[in-house]
């Protein structure tokens, strides 16, 4: 049980970890302890709740960017305004690594660099995946210590 | 909704919308205002704000999202503050530029800020309210 607490302390320590590459980078930032603090007796599972709502809204705006995407002629608002919600989402829950890799792919299509842009894009979804496999072995983690 | 004690006083006296197309954001913000006490109601966009009031809801603030579908933040306030609304509307943005948000606060807002707020915010925006 102690090597399980040591494994769920440092895994919640490497999420806000910076990455040492230039500017530093970590994968959560302090929104994520504010929406911890929210967290409570009669909410205790409120951080999962928020997160997994994350998830399926962001997966949903994945698929319509990368349709849009395809299209031609693109369409470039369309393109902002869901790439605009994503990087609210991302923010709103501390994701710096997933808002970092929004800004990337709107600053590929602001360009008109398509190609970039759906690079961007798989960089982007790489990052949300990654990000959601890491809080939930976290949270299955936790859930063995504090069942 | 209902919330509980706060270090606000009687604040249960106190009626808050959240108007967001995003659920994260919803989410969130209705958790903040939970934690303080606040009674608060949902709109998704800015026309089931403007419905909410028609109907008659009594509202000391609303936290009006910019960007939306149907009817977005901007048109929404400027609707309000035409129909006499005098509810603290607060406008709540991820855009960033100075001039997108003089534009939002020029359509009637009280106060602009980035999205997320945070409880201390929402806290020190609720004190400024007479109920």
């Amino acid at each position: 049980m102690a090597d399980l607490k040591e494994q769920v302390v440092a895994m919640r320590q490497s999420f806000f970890d910076e990455v040492p590459l230039s500017p530093p980078l970590e994968i959560l930032d302090n929104y994520f302890i504010q929406l911890e603090q929210l967290e409570n007796e009669d909410n205790p599972n409120f951080v999962e709740e928020v997160v997994s709502v994350f998830f399926s809204d962001s997966f949903n705006h994945l698929a319509i960017i990368e349709e849009e995407m395809n299209k031609s002629p693109v369409d470039y608002l369309k393109l902002d305004r869901y790439l605009h919600q994503l990087k609210g989402g991302s923010a709103s829950i501390g994701a710096n690594k997933v808002k970092i890799a929004v800004n990337r792919t709107r600053e590929d299509c602001k360009e008109g660099d398509m190609e970039g842009a759906r690079a961007s894009l798989q960089e982007l979804r790489m990052e949300i995946n990654s990000l959601k496999a890491k809080l939930e072995t976290y949270y299955e983690l936790v859930a063995q210590v504090d069942p | 909704m209902s919330g509980g004690s706060s270090s606000l006083g009687n604040v249960s006296r106190i009626s808050a919308l959240i108007v967001d197309d995003d659920p994260v954001i919803r989410k969130l913000h209705s958790a903040m205002l939970k934690s303080l006490g606040i009674q608060f109601q949902l709109a998704v966009n800015g026309k089931e704000a403007v419905d909410l009031y028609r109907s008659g809801a009594n509202i000391h603030i609303v936290f009006m999202d910019m960007e939306m579908p149907v009817m977005n933040g901007m048109e929404a306030t400027k609707e309000l503050r035409a129909m006499g609304v005098s509810s603290i509307i607060v406008g709540v943005s991820s855009r960033c530029s100075d001039e997108e948000r003089e534009e939002f606060i020029s359509a009637g807002l009280d106060h602009c800020y980035a999205k997320p707020l945070t409880v201390a915010k929402i806290k020190s925006l609720l004190e400024g309210i007479k109920y």
